[in-house]
């Protein structure tokens, strides 16, 4: 039952957009599929309206820094459907140098926050998100801590600090 | 403080100083104002419960404002964020006032040296007493009210009066 899920969800996810799947595996027991970053937002209505997959619920959307690989970003969305009981993990690399990606509120109103901590903590800039600001973070905080070349040892306190 | 025993009826008296009979009252009625933002802060629910029951110490009226208490109970994780409103909320307490850093956390950063958390509050306050541990067993939170008790009778300089502390 659970494996006949599996194979419906990156079977019709290949078989709809093709060549903008661009690699896929179940390792663990997890689907998973990296796609092409353009066609994000289809690729995300499509899970979400299609009735056999049927993805209603955007559980996480996080980024890993592959520093030093190009490209270098890889913006991560968990999805799980509550109707069909199954998950799935989009993958989407983007570049340093511009790290631009489409927005997915328009699929998932929920997403508002994750992409605000995306951007806060890794500078993703997500293209049409309505208040792209930092969230964690307070507003004169400098760069994305949680990159891999923020320096470790880096410290900038709010109140006047005696060293 | 001098005061007559003798139980003969006849009507008592005492002699003092205004200072001793000054520090007497606020020994034994501080009022805190906790700061919980971590685990701490269920140490000191804790602390003010029916078990430890901290009245005995007459440091029981926590005080939801600062214009109104006496003592700073700063328990847990502050960060850089955070960091302003706890001075903000600092600065608008009367005096007298201590300050009481609870934990590793607000004494030192405890282990979270990263890019978000304030390396102990004394980097921006003055810190009368600091409680070791992750998190503190209540009756050390008792124990500092003890030593601000003593700080009271003995008069003894506050944090405050060495503040900023130039190394």
């Amino acid at each position: 039952m659970a494996d006949e899920h599996k194979r419906i969800v990156l079977q019709k996810l290949t078989g709809r957009f093709g060549h903008d799947i661009v690699a896929t595996h179940s390792d663990f027991g997890d689907d998973t599929a990296l796609v092409r970053p353009e066609r994000i937002v289809e690729i995300c209505t499509f899970l979400r309206d299609d009735p056999d997959l049927l993805f209603d619920f955007a559980m996480d959307l996080t980024v890993v820094d592959y520093l030093g690989e190009e490209p270098r970003f890889e913006v991560v969305y968990h999805l799980y459907s509550l109707a069909k009981k199954h998950r799935v993990r989009i993958k989407a690399r983007i570049p340093e140098e511009d790290p631009v990606i489409d927005s997915v509120i328009p699929v998932w109103v929920g997403m508002d926050w994750f992409e605000r901590e995306a951007y806060d903590m890794y500078g993703i800039l997500f293209r049409g998100h309505p208040n792209l600001k930092r969230i964690l973070m307070y507003e004169a905080f400098e760069g994305h801590p949680l990159r891999k070349d923020y320096p470790k040892e880096r410290r900038q306190p709010t109140v006047g600090v005696e060293e | 403080m001098a005061v007559n025993h003798a139980k003969d009826g006849a009507p008592g008296f005492l002699t003092t100083r205004f200072e001793a009979v000054l520090a007497w009252g606020r020994r034994y009625s501080i009022w805190p104002f906790t700061f919980a933002t971590a685990c701490c802060g269920i140490e000191v629910m804790g602390a003010f419960g029916t078990h430890y029951d901290i009245a005995r110490f007459g440091a029981e009226v926590i005080r939801f404002s600062p214009r109104q208490a006496d003592m700073l109970l700063v328990a847990g994780t502050v960060n850089y964020k955070m960091a302003p409103v706890l001075v903000r909320i600092y600065e608008q307490m009367l005096e007298p006032k201590w300050v009481v850093a609870m934990g590793a956390c607000a004494s030192s950063g405890g282990f979270y040296n990263n890019y978000s958390v304030a390396q102990g509050i004394d980097k921006f306050m003055p810190v009368d007493i600091y409680i070791p541990g992750c998190p503190p067993i209540p009756e050390q939170i008792i124990d500092s009210i003890v030593l601000i008790q003593k700080m009271i009778d003995s008069g003894g300089s506050r944090a405050r009066d060495r503040w900023p502390i130039k190394i």
